[in-house]
């Protein structure tokens, strides 16, 4: 296709150049530079003096002796306890994703196959709920959680997040389920299966690829939560997000901004892991709604 | 699909549905309508040898009594939205009258709690949204007209603003941007002002908030761009191209016109996305300078005194702002569906 009728002008190479140098530089530096800077001491990675302080790690070595330090990480999750919270938000993901998974196939395979004009309107509801911001429903609940000593339980905040999750998840599969053609589950019908045994015998076995991108964004959402989790859970209860807030503030004195540092890069380190193994369904999934209206 | 199994299969979302979501917002409606009773206080004598002296305390049968018989608290219909910390009906009077000018007027309703906090929900989300969209569009056809084999890592690296946990995104930013940190070290020696600090002032704080906002969602609109580039029909391109249209024409009339629906999907969604801007202004400990409506409400409902009915007052402000903002929205899918 290199005809010369299609070879860009110079201007427009170096246009594309310069847009894309710019973009990676904003999007990847910011990360490699905190991952970096997690292993000096505060001095260093906050230097008034000199920002190159933190390439050379004048202040690590003068303190620590070497060139990096584990301090930050030694102070996150030994002293203060962030394996606590990592386990609590490992177990707030295991449980959002799957149950919202398990309610949100069945809606949406529901929502994908009837003609009735309820269907849509239930659709657009769902539109309008995730619309709301996650806080203002939050005040809605506290003072029946408090009644009835629901409150700052995980069991709780996991209902919430599922809830929360439903309307996103149910367009997601809605628009899924769309694509697999009706055809499918109707002959199965026609060979005696009734709607459901349809669904588990003809429709499960072919979903899992729309079910994987789903579950992924359920994955982020309660990954990424804070105002939830930090509203719902008690302090024994934190989950990693609400955490870190909870560093900033109440620890502010020197060298303990660096747990906070060092607890940003452990959490983002499984984010970078997820889009580097799931970066095509990411992109689907992205793009699900959008291309198809 | 028959209605009898329609309803069994979205039975449990629909539940979950109606009690986490549909029910809180019942929930903050009414408690938005009554206020906490006060304790009630009686005086008590307490007469000694020394004399009698007066004390007041709780009277905790009474107030018990009060609660059980009125468990919302004390009906206060609209006087929670009309009050200082919301709609503040008074003052804004107040400051019609009493200022002369335009200018005079802003600066005094910028010092009301909630119209503080709409003030920067609205910029943010209107300056935002047509950023990210065009700022979106130009990394795309960047990387659309880049080589095949740089585009896998080029993806994987716009991917990660928009994957990383909004409080902990813009933590790493704040770090940097602080007084003592790379790039507010730069800033400091670029404009050679010492004191220069992006804490300690009001539009640049609003800056790097939007600054925040468009580095965290332009890869959204990038990804749905460059799948919606993926798409174009090369026939009419060429097409196009015979016919004498230049590079710009062919950009102008072909491939605009196919991504603007994709552009009316991600405005949707920004706009829904950047109303609710929180997280951000927690990270950068911005309340001083700006604050939206829901870190108004996070700031209701967090601390020792959780002021509930003052939370759900602006909740339901919130709400009925996104009402608004979708209006448009839902009219044109239900003039869309009717017309089917």
């Amino acid at each position: 296709m290199a005809s010369r009728a299609n070879q860009k002008p110079f201007s427009l190479t170096l246009f594309t150049i310069v847009v894309l140098g710019v973009w990676m530089m904003l999007a990847a530096f910011p990360f490699l530079w905190t991952l970096w800077g997690s292993f000096k001491v505060e001095g260093d990675f906050f230097s008034k003096a000199d920002w190159a302080a933190a390439l050379t790690g004048k202040m690590t070595v003068s303190e620590t002796g070497g060139q990096y330090t584990g301090a930050g990480y030694y102070g996150a999750w030994v002293q203060e306890g962030f394996g606590k919270a990592a386990m609590n938000s490992t177990l707030v993901c295991l449980f959002v994703v799957t149950i919202s998974l398990t309610l949100g196939t069945l809606g949406g395979y529901a929502l994908s196959r009837s003609t009735y004009r309820y269907a849509f309107w239930f659709l657009i509801i769902a539109l309008v709920f995730r619309a709301l911001p996650q806080i203002t429903l939050v005040s809605g609940y506290l003072p029946v959680f408090f009644k009835f000593n629901m409150w700052g339980h995980l069991p709780t905040a996991i209902i919430v997040l599922i809830a929360i999750n439903q309307p996103f998840t149910l367009w997601m599969l809605h628009s899924f389920f769309k694509n697999i053609p009706q055809d499918l589950d109707e002959s199965a019908m026609v060979d005696g299966c009734n709607r459901f045994q349809a669904f588990r015998h003809v429709i499960i076995p072919v979903m899992w690829p729309g079910v994987i991108t789903a579950g992924l964004f359920s994955f982020l959402l309660a990954y990424n939560d804070f105002a939830v989790t930090t509203m719902l859970l008690s302090k024994e209860n934190q989950t990693m997000i609400p955490k870190i807030a909870s560093f900033l503030g109440t620890t502010q004195t020197k060298g303990n901004v660096m747990f906070a540092v060092s607890a940003v890069v452990s959490v983002t380190a499984p984010l970078f892991v997820m889009v580097l193994v799931f970066q095509r369904q990411i992109v689907s999934g992205l793009t699900a709604g959008a291309v198809k209206g | 699909m028959k209605h009898k199994t329609f309803f069994w299969f979205v039975l449990p979302s629909t539940l979950a549905m109606l009690l986490f979501i549909f029910l809180p917002l019942i929930s903050i409606i009414v408690q938005s309508l009554y206020v906490a009773h006060d304790q009630v206080i009686v005086s008590v004598e307490n007469c000694g040898p020394f004399g009698c002296t007066q004390s007041t305390m709780v009277d905790q049968e009474a107030t018990e009594a009060l609660k059980s018989g009125h468990p919302f608290g004390q009906f206060a219909g609209a006087d929670i939205f009309l009050d200082r910390g919301h709609l503040a009906v008074a003052e804004v009077g107040q400051a019609w009258d009493g200022s002369q000018t335009w200018r005079e007027f802003g600066a005094q309703m910028l010092n009301l709690p909630f119209y503080k906090a709409m003030s920067f929900t609205l910029t943010f989300t209107f300056v935002v949204t047509p950023l990210v969209i065009l700022f979106g569009f130009a990394i795309a056809v960047a990387v659309n007209s880049a080589v095949k084999v740089v585009r896998g890592p080029l993806i994987f690296f716009s991917l990660l603003p928009m994957m990383i946990t909004p409080l902990v995104g813009a933590l790493i930013l704040f770090w940097m941007v602080d007084a003592r940190g790379i790039v507010g070290t730069a800033l400091i020696s670029l404009s050679g002002d010492p004191s220069l600090s992006v804490k300690a002032s009001t539009p640049l704080m609003w800056i790097m908030l939007i600054v925040y906002g468009v580095w965290h969602s332009a890869p959204f609109a990038f990804i749905v761009y460059y799948a919606g580039l993926q798409t174009v029909n090369s026939d009419t391109l060429e097409a196009a191209q015979i016919d004498g249209a230049s590079r710009a024409q062919r950009i102008r009339y072909v491939v605009v016109p196919h991504l603007l629906p994709l552009t009316t999907f991600i405005a949707l969604m920004q706009l829904m996305d950047n109303f609710r801007v929180f997280e951000p202004i927690v990270s950068f400990a911005a309340s001083a300078h700006a604050t939206s409506l829901s870190w108004a409400i996070y700031n209701d409902l967090g601390g020792e005194t959780r002021q509930l009915s003052s939370a759900a007052a602006t909740s339901v402000l919130t709400v009925v702002c996104i009402i608004i903002l979708l209006t448009p929205v839902l009219i044109r899918t239900w003039r869309d569906f009717g017309r089917k």
